[in-house]
């Protein structure tokens, strides 16, 4: 088993490295001069030089990228002398137009997207599973025609659209909730919660939908295996048998989804996090690209996709608990 | 022939599907004594499966329609409430299927499997229930049994699997035990180790076994009474030596022809059935064998599409459906006319 | 033996090994399967030749290795006298014309959103052969032949049963008019009824189009029926081959012992009159097959040679090939006889007289040897 997991963990470190790689190759072939973006208001030939060589844009892409690499474990100086700009380990870059180090900026608005990442997935997940597992015990009779119908419509409509609905109705027209404004919940927990419910609901039936979906036809594909019919045999109670044999195999394929759901979701929620003005990554990252800054869209891309990597481990090592057949002997 | 055990009187199962309404069992009738062996012997879609299913209350009533009569010891199961006859199903009752692999929990060890098995129905500490599965396992022949019980199914081997099905089964001495198919996954070699534990399991415990097949070397081996069933209906029923040396229903007659046999001389040709099976959602009219039978001509008139048969006794505790079997039998009787 | 010109398939030395890798933080090749391990067998023309083996023996891959659908890993493979071992793909493909394959499942082998007719009619499109009368006209004949309704030439594969949708491998298999078809447990998965259909019509292609069969199959009673000649496999070697009345008469390998009196017999009677071998145990991991004879951890007639000396084949007379040390020349009646370490027969505790009387010491089954059994190697 521990062999397993360090071979998968070496592998996942790999996979980082290709990745930073190839992130950082991208953006740096796009055509945006990032000296010039970089150099504010009052711009001459001479400040874009400057910019050019304090950010290291002068070297070839490969000496870029290895001081890129390096800084996230010894930090980086920007420039030398009096306007140098020191960019502490794990320095994941410096973002011009905010002066701030880039990793500091994620920082900041990570909270809020783990927040809003977690509530909804705790609720989607819950019920999503739960009405698919209802549906699925209720084949064919009018709930879960019901179910399957509802989760079919809420698959489709798109997140902004739910979201405007929400905001019209909830907050403009009934004025159940004041408008949302997002603070940290040690500061002030109900307003915390009446920002974040609306959001957390209108995420969580974009992916109940998906879940309930999935969670019902995973669910008859088990009850109709051999070993659902050994378990009736025996005579087990239909709890026991839906509740232990059933669950346990029909909702492993879910959790793969839900792990790599999940990390996505830490990656920020773009349109969501617009719409209900949290200051999350998906937020910062539109930003960035409205008011071009590279360094700052690296960096998201790059943490996001630590997230999907490191999810996908954690569902493989789940995945042999859950599963003897694939946990290495 | 003492008392019958088991008693199935006109049992009628359908299911509602899109296609139509299949008659997946459409009137079978059959008593088994206790400790006797029943083989049921059918070609897929004959309705074997699912009139044991039916036995052991397995199939859901909201799906399917049963109607019918089925009595074990004095009472009529299809009449208990689901949790009664729950209570029965694997305590006086079990079952063991084809496919051993996927007829275990993947995912539990078998020794967790087993004790489940024990204490759904015992109230027995969790120590004690692990013994008797241990002792379950020793006496299906399964090397070794303190460690294999902490085996997950896909580390035995086809036949070790179908070995604690079997002890599965046994653990709580069930009077009846059926028995689906249980050698057909196997390899051959294999399929001879476990039908010679089931033969001798039974000699053991004096529990009563109904055998589902389509191996007629199979039933052979273990029955004491055969049913052959056709399209859903019980076509003919008697003492093996009955079926196998004095077959009365021309499909038995066929099945007989066509199987390989290692014994007989080599004809060139097999004699095969002509024809396909029929569908259950569109039955044939008169006797569901006609379109395929080799002698209907020998009946008079065109009584076999028209009028279906009665399971009408030929000889002593040997019945069958069939129009000809009934004329020779009247012949006989009344003398020809 | 027959001039080489008869055969329509000459295999030798045939090895199918499959790597094993390890688990560990690097992955390397810790051993092979050797799921073929020096295979030689033959087909004549017009002839069949019945493979017979449980699962796991290699029969299979046999097969599938001779249409190099698996990659042989030494050996030799003739086919109509061209060595087809070492030809790239583009090389083999007119001479797949010569040699078909037909599976146990049917319906897995025909594409669902293909008509039957265009499921038929692939072989002449594929080869780009035009056959007289036209494709059309060679598709109707074809189903005829194989006795399918010809109208029925625009259904889908799922509007037929199981052994209609066989019918129709068959038909696609002939539709070339091959030397050689590959028959891969061809009717294990029918009923009994069709099965005996679907043998009847093989027969009959055989006998009118002179094809050869490899007949693949775990059923001794169904080779029987079809085969001319039979060769027994177990753990990638081939145990026995004779001809079939020869085989089925005068089994020599105790394996082939086994295997003939496992098969049930539907008669009562007979079966109560018949020798009785219940072999113990499972089959051994191809991965570390047995030393010497591959079979002695299960044969019941095993001496101290056998776990240490390969046997090599020979011929007993009349072409009756055996890889045995101590082949059983005598059928034994309405005996009942354990191999070792049978998980049947240490742990039950019998009660008297519940076996047949020809045992009488079950304790010491595992290692008594039946006096038959020890005075075999007499004949040789």
């Amino acid at each position: 088993m521990s062999a397993f997991v360090v071979r998968r963990v070496l592998i996942m470190l790999l996979m980082l490295l290709l990745l930073s790689f190839a992130v950082f190759f991208l953006f740096s072939i796009l055509p945006a001069d990032v000296a010039r973006l970089t150099c504010g208001k009052i711009c001459t030939d001479q400040t874009i030089e400057l910019n050019r060589a304090r950010l290291g844009l002068d070297k070839s892409i490969f000496e870029q990228y290895w001081l890129f690499l390096s800084a996230i474990f010894v930090g980086r100086t920007y420039g030398v002398g009096e306007g140098a700009l020191v960019c502490e380990a794990p320095c994941l870059g410096w973002s011009f137009t905010k002066s701030e180090p880039v990793l500091e900026l994620i920082l900041d608005r990570l909270p809020a997207t783990v927040f809003l990442a977690l509530g909804a997935f705790v609720i989607f997940l819950i019920g999503g599973v739960g009405l698919g597992v209802y549906s699925a015990l209720r084949r064919g009779r009018w709930q879960d025609k019901a179910i399957t119908g509802v989760s079919l419509i809420g698959y489709s409509l798109p997140s902004f659209f739910i979201g405007l609905v929400v905001i019209f109705f909830v907050i403009i027209r009934w004025q159940l909730l004041p408008f949302p404004d997002y603070v940290n919940p040690w500061e002030d927990p109900v307003q915390f919660l009446q920002t974040m419910i609306l959001p957390w609901i209108v995420l969580a039936v974009l992916y109940a939908a998906f879940y309930t979906r999935l969670t019902r036809s995973q669910m008859l594909e088990t009850l109709s295996e051999d070993f659902i019919r050994t378990a009736r045999a025996k005579g087990l109670k239909e709890r026991v048998v839906i509740g232990k044999h059933a669950l346990r195999a029909g909702l492993t394929p879910i959790v793969t989804a839900a792990g790599l759901d999940l990390a996505g979701l830490l990656g920020g929620a773009i349109i969501l996090e617009t719409i209900f003005s949290l200051p999350g990554l998906g937020s910062l990252a539109i930003s960035s690209v409205l008011n071009p800054d590279q360094s700052i869209l690296v960096g998201i891309t790059l943490i996001t996709a630590t997230f999907i990597i490191v999810a996908n481990l954690i569902v493989d090592i789940l995945y042999a608990f859950i599963d003897p057949r694939v946990r290495p002997t | 022939m003492s008392a019958p055990f088991l008693e199935v009187n006109d049992l009628r199962v359908s299911f509602r599907t899109e296609d139509g309404v299949v008659r997946a069992v459409d009137g079978s009738s059959f008593n088994v004594a206790q400790g006797e062996t029943l083989a049921i012997v059918g070609e897929s879609g004959s309705g074997k499966s699912v009139t044991a299913q039916a036995i052991m209350g397995l199939l859901s009533r909201r799906s399917a329609d049963i109607s019918g009569q089925v009595v074990l010891d004095g009472s009529d199961l299809l009449a208990l409430d689901d949790d009664e006859i729950r209570r029965l199903r694997g305590a006086r009752m079990a079952m063991i299927f084809q496919d051993p692999l996927s007829s275990l929990h993947p995912f539990y060890r078998i020794g967790d499997q087993l004790t489940e098995a024990v204490r759904v129905h015992r109230k027995v500490s969790r120590k004690e229930a692990r013994n008797r599965a241990i002792d379950g396992l020793r006496r299906v022949g399964i090397p070794a049994p303190e460690q294999r019980i902490d085996d997950y199914p896909h580390q035995l081997s086809g036949g070790m699997r179908q070995r604690v099905m079997i002890a599965m089964a046994l653990i709580n001495e069930p009077q009846l035990l059926i028995a689906d198919e249980p050698t057909t996954a196997l390899d051959v070699t294999v399929q001879a180790q476990i039908t010679e534990l089931m033969v001798e399991l039974q000699k053991q415990t004096g529990t009563t076994l109904i055998i589902i097949t389509h191996d007629l070397g199979v039933v052979a081996d273990m029955a004491d009474h055969v049913c052959v069933m056709y399209g859903g209906r019980v076509v003919e029923y008697g003492s093996i030596d009955d079926v196998y040396y004095r077959p009365a229903m021309p499909y038995t007659q066929g099945l007989l022809a066509s199987v390989p046999r290692l014994d007989s001389d080599r004809n060139a040709r097999l004699d095969p059935i002509p024809g396909n099976p029929p569908s259950l959602i569109n039955l044939p009219s008169g006797c569901v064998f006609h379109p395929r039978c080799g002698r209907r001509d020998e009946v008079r008139g065109d009584l076999c599409v028209t009028t279906e048969p009665e399971l009408l006794e030929v000889a002593a505790g040997h019945t069958a459906r069939c129009h000809l079997t009934a004329q020779v039998h009247a012949e006989e009787v009344f003398g020809a006319r | 033996m027959p001039a080489d010109s008869e055969r329509v398939l000459d295999v030798r030395d045939l090895q199918v090994y499959f790597p094993v890798r390890s688990r560990g933080v690097f992955p390397r090749t810790i051993g092979q399967i050797k799921a073929v391990d020096g295979v030689s067998l033959h087909v004549e023309a017009g002839k069949t030749l019945g493979l017979v083996g449980e699962s796991g023996c290699g029969k299979s891959t046999t097969g599938r290795a001779i249409l190099r659908l698996t990659q042989p890993t030494a050996g030799s493979v003739e086919l109509n006298g061209t060595d087809i071992t070492n030809l790239s793909r583009r090389q083999l493909r007119p001479l797949r014309r010569e040699a078909q394959m037909i599976f146990q499942d049917p319906y897995n082998a025909l594409n669902p959103r293909q008509t039957i007719g265009s499921i038929i009619a692939a072989p002449f499109r594929i080869q780009g052969v035009e056959p007289p009368g036209g494709v059309r006209t060679a598709v109707r004949e074809l189903l005829d032949r194989v006795g399918l309704n010809p109208e029925h030439v625009n259904r889908y594969p799922n509007e037929f049963s199981g052994g209609q949708r066989q019918r129709i491998g068959i038909a696609r298999a002939i539709a070339l008019r091959p030397k050689l078809i590959i028959c891969d447990e061809p009717v294990s998965a029918l009923d009994v009824s069709i099965q005996a259909q679907i043998l009847n019509l093989l027969q009959d292609l055989q006998d009118d189009f002179g094809v050869s069969y490899l007949f693949i199959a775990h059923d001794l009673a169904v080779v029987r029926q079809i085969a001319d000649r039979v060769a027994v496999m177990y753990l990638g070697h081939i145990v026995e081959s004779s001809s079939r009345e020869e085989l089925y008469k005068r089994p020599l390998h105790p394996y082939t012992h086994a295997l003939l009196s496992a098969v049930p017999i539907p008669d009562p009677e007979a079966q109560t009159q018949r020798e009785r071998i219940v072999l113990g145990g499972d089959l051994p991991s191809p991965l570390n097959p047995p030393s010497g004879c591959v079979f002695h951890t299960r044969c019941f007639v095993a001496q101290d040679r056998c776990r240490t000396e390969v046997p090599i084949m020979r011929d007993m007379g009349q072409g009756h090939l055996v890889a045995c040390h101590f082949p059983i020349e005598e059928q034994r009646i309405g005996e009942v006889i354990h191999g070792p370490d049978s998980g049947l027969t240490a742990p039950l505790e019998p009660e008297p007289g519940y076996f047949s009387e020809s045992i009488t010491d079950l304790g010491a089954v595992g290692t008594t040897r039946l006096d038959s059994a020890n005075s075999t190697d007499e004949g040789i």
